[in-house]
């Protein structure tokens, strides 16, 4: 028990270095972007004397690791520059931004392990049967459907045929105001403000996006935990549950789907990190105000700041949650922090 | 108590289905002990998943009845069957460590077995499962309640198994290859305990086992089995003197015991002459003050300390001990896989233990010092025919091309009996002993004078083992090639070598000539090595 404490907190303290080294990265990559960022700042109208006053203005005449040292310094007061397109502090664009992303995927993913889950376990169970069959076909249909064929697909059906979603264009319906800001999911502030019409406006614009994200991310923990399923039920343990005459639900789920869970938790990780890159296909589709489409436009007309702070926070999200990945881990697996793991 | 009459059971496969019990009769009274005895492939374990009908999937009891107690056992509802596994039979499994759930600890699955059958409440549970760890003689028995299977030793895993088998006090208890992969020590103290447990509860037990040994000494009447079918059944004592059956025959002439030639192990008519091979006064290897520390966790660890031996040109040396003695450690830096710590290594009066081992690969005695892998599966590239297996090393040692090497890889397969059509099969094609043959094969490309075989014989069933023993003897008068035999079963290096070595937590404890050693042990360890060995039955072998 002592080994695993002392694993956890190795673990923590290794996120450090990695942190630092992100910082680093993108802090040469943005400045590795073709573009010069006094041309863009000091406007289309400038001269060439404005545009070395803009340069010095940035700090962008002085060396590198200066430079480096000046930024490492803003950032630790929380300071992210500001953005040339909109010209608001990057910091606060994309906390407006970064909640209205992670409702989304976070609602897709529980969404798509509500369903994938259980559909890998009964498809282990029974090999080759009917729903089994099901699960195959779900998979290839995620796989091999993209996001933005599958979001317009739904629009057209459940929108623009049926008629029973709301018109696809961001969060909530003009027809309602905002929440009031507590955590900036729109469904939970609601909620804390009892503003339950609300609540169901912010609910049924979500659906179409999630649903189409969660079709996405199904296939791969669909998959995953059909396969893991199925060699933890092959496995000698099992063998000896059923040899001492345990019941199946016993054997399915305090045996089998235990061990089972480990490959599936590191899929849902790697899969929430890509989807949380992945989902400005859906985010532009659906006008959905997350930091996916922010950063694209940002990207367009470098404006770096905006670009190097997506790049940050993105990458500050998948340090924490490699992290959280690690200590349920740590919480399945008595082995972890061991020689044998 | 048991009645089984014309069992037969089939494997849905691929290839259409495949029987692998052609219909067999056997009776368990109560009380007594049986055992099954066959090699692999003989379906002595699936008869046993039958009678527990536990077969895998694609598996079904074809034809035949399996009475227990009056209870028809092949058409009992799944029900009833989860009511009898555990409270009525109950099994003990092979490799210990995967038969538990490696993330469960291992009180709660003794607890759930408990539950299970109404044997505890949610209360006394926990004392239950402590009761039963004591009663398969568990010392500190609390604490290991907590352990996780990661935690404990083999031998330790397999009492938790057997804990787990007899919590609910079955009145049949079927023990699968119970010791297999456990060492000749552990094996002994595990199969005491399972028979003294039996006796005590006046339980039946079945023992299935490809060691004839092993099972004439912990069973009351023999069953052999061979392709699906009982080929002879009696008492051991009589089985062993006087074979009826020739399978039977080969299988007891293949056990290695106490007396007899390496060449009584094959079938009689088989036996050719063996030539003798000749040891020279001059030394091949030389090994002084040998030692390796690994830097544990809790300090450093000892695995070999300051050992000194000799290995004679054309000498067999045996080296013997239990896991975890240093036998691995010191054969790896042997053939320069491993750096050792201090000491040297003399090879015709070469120093190699100054080589870094990671540069060995390129050095001129890289060919001559070669080596043979326990596990013959696991050290052949699946991706590599048995052709491309031996071949790698005459493209990579000897620089050889074209023709001469398929020459020589032709030449290489007769010499160790590797049928020549066979080599551009891939590994899973093969048999265990083919697999094992392409091994040798592998080592002697290179024209070592040095080969250390690492229990080259362990994963074999017994008739194999005969087999590869009198080839790896054969290469040995042919070739004049010396032997560093690495293995825990004494009664096989006995056959094999010239001197034997035996050590214990990383320490030579005893040495000396073959004979002596067997016959007059002087250090403790090497007495109770010796009298672990399952003892055969003796008999006049001509």
């Amino acid at each position: 028990m002592a080994a695993r404490g002392t694993s956890v907190l190795t673990r923590i303290a290794q996120a450090i270095p990695v942190l630092f080294g992100v910082i680093v990265i993108s802090f040469v990559l943005t400045r590795a972007l073709p573009g010069d960022p006094a041309v863009q700042f000091a406007g289309i109208m400038a001269t060439p004397e404005t545009i070395e006053e803009t340069r010095v203005k940035l700090g962008l005449d002085k060396p590198m690791p200066e430079q480096f040292v000046i930024y490492l310094g803003q950032l630790f007061q929380g300071d992210l520059g500001q953005s040339v397109s909109t010209g608001r502090p990057v910091v606060t664009e994309l906390a407006s931004r970064l909640p209205a992303s992670l409702e989304l995927t976070l609602s897709a993913l529980i969404l798509s392990c509500v369903v994938a889950v259980p559909l890998g376990v009964l498809a282990a169970t029974r090999p080759g049967s009917w729903i089994d069959q099901i699960c195959r076909l779900l998979v290839t249909m995620g796989v091999s459907l993209p996001t933005f064929f599958t979001g317009v697909m739904l629009i057209y059906i459940f929108y623009y045929l049926l008629g029973i979603s709301p018109s696809p264009l961001g969060r909530l319906d003009f027809v309602y105001l905002d929440p009031p800001h507590v955590t900036g999911f729109f469904l939970i502030d609601a909620a804390v403000d009892g503003d339950w019409e609300t609540w169901f406006g912010a609910l049924k614009q979500l659906v179409l996006p999630a649903v189409t994200l969660a079709l996405f991310t199904l296939a791969p923990i669909a998959r995953m935990t059909r396969a893991a399923m199925l060699s933890a039920l092959s496995s000698d343990y099992i063998r000896t549950a059923r040899a001492a005459g345990l019941g199946s639900g016993r054997i399915l789920y305090g045996y089998a789907f235990r061990n089972a869970l480990l490959p599936v938790v590191t899929t849902l990780g790697m899969v929430f990190s890509f989807v949380l890159g992945a989902n400005v296909l859906v985010e532009k589709v659906f006008a959905w105000p997350g930091i996916g489409s922010y950063a694209v436009e940002a990207l367009i007309v470098s404006d770096y700041a905006a670009v190097q702070g997506f790049v940050l926070s993105m990458a500050f999200l998948f340090v924490f949650l490699n992290l959280l990945i690690d200590l349920a881990y740590s919480l399945i697996d008595p082995r972890f922090g061991t020689s044998g793991k | 108590m048991l009645s089984i009459k014309g069992l037969r059971v089939a494997f849905r496969t691929r290839h259409g289905e495949v029987n692998a019990v052609n219909g067999i009769d056997f009776d368990v009274a109560k009380g007594e002990r049986l055992g099954i005895v066959g090699e692999s492939g003989s379906g002595k374990s699936v008869t046993s998943y039958a009678l527990m009908r536990i077969l895998d999937a694609g598996g079904r009891i074809k034809a035949g009845d399996a009475i227990y107690s009056g209870i028809d056992l092949r058409n009992a509802s799944e029900r009833d069957m989860r009511d009898i596994r555990g409270r009525e039979i109950s099994m003990i499994f092979q490799n210990p460590r995967a038969a538990l759930n490696p993330i469960r600890k291992v009180g709660h699955q003794i607890e759930d077995v408990l539950r299970r059958h109404s044997r505890a409440t949610r209360h006394n549970a926990k004392t239950k499962a402590i009761e039963a760890l004591e009663a398969v003689k568990i010392r500190d028995a609390a604490t290991r309640y907590e352990a996780y299977p990661f935690e404990l030793s083999g031998g330790m895993c397999q009492r938790i198994v057997i804990a787990l088998a007899l919590a609910c006090d079955p009145k049949l208890i079927i023990a699968d290859e119970p010791t297999t992969g456990l060492d000749i020590t552990t094996q002994k103290a595990v199969m005491d305990l399972v028979d003294d447990l039996v006796r005590a509860r006046g339980m039946s037990s079945i023992l299935i086992t490809h060691d004839l040994g092993l099972a004439s000494q912990y069973c009351d009447r023999i069953v052999v089995m061979k392709d699906g079918l009982i080929v002879e059944a009696g008492d051991p004592v009589e089985l062993f003197t006087n074979p009826q059956h020739a399978y039977t025959r080969k299988l007891v002439h293949a056990t290695p015991r106490r007396i007899g030639t390496i060449r009584s192990l094959l079938p009689e008519g088989e036996r050719s002459d063996l030539e003798p091979h000749i040891i020279s006064e001059k030394p091949l290897i030389d090994v002084i003050n040998l030692s390796k520390t690994y830097q544990g966790k809790s300090g450093p660890v000892h695995a070999v300390k300051k050992i000194s031996f000799t290995i004679h040109e054309g000498e067999s040396v045996g080296l013997v001990g239990e896991s975890g003695c240093g036998k691995s450690t010191t054969s790896s830096m042997l053939v320069r896989l491993l750096d050792s710590t201090s000491g040297s290594i003399f090879y015709r009066g070469e120093d190699i233990a100054t080589l870094p081992a990671a540069d060995f690969a390129k050095h001129p005695l890289r060919p001559k010092i070669q080596m043979v892998f326990q596990d013959a599966t696991d050290s052949l590239n699946p991706r590599f025919t048995a052709r491309q297996a031996i071949a790698d090393p005459l493209y990579r040692l000897m620089g050889m091309r074209g023709d001469d090497v398929i020459e020589r890889t032709k030449e290489l397969a007769e010499m160790t009996g590797f049928p020549a059509h066979l080599l551009d099969r891939f590994p899973h094609q093969l048999s265990g002993g083919q697999k094992a043959r392409v091994g040798i094969a592998r080592a002697l490309a290179s024209e070592p004078d040095f080969l250390i075989l690492d229990e080259p014989t362990a994963a074999l069933d017994v008739s194999i083992q005969a087999l590869v023993l009198n080839l790896l003897a054969d290469l040995r008068s042919r070739l004049g090639i010396s032997y560093l035999f690495v293995s825990h079963d004494l009664n096989v290096v006995r056959l094999l070598c010239d001197h034997v070595i035996v050590m214990q937590n990383g320490s030579i404890v005893e040495s000396g000539p073959v004979a002596t050693v067997m016959e007059n042990p002087k250090h403790p360890y090497t007495c109770e090595l010796l009298s672990a060995a399952p003892q055969a039955p003796e008999r006049d072998i001509a």
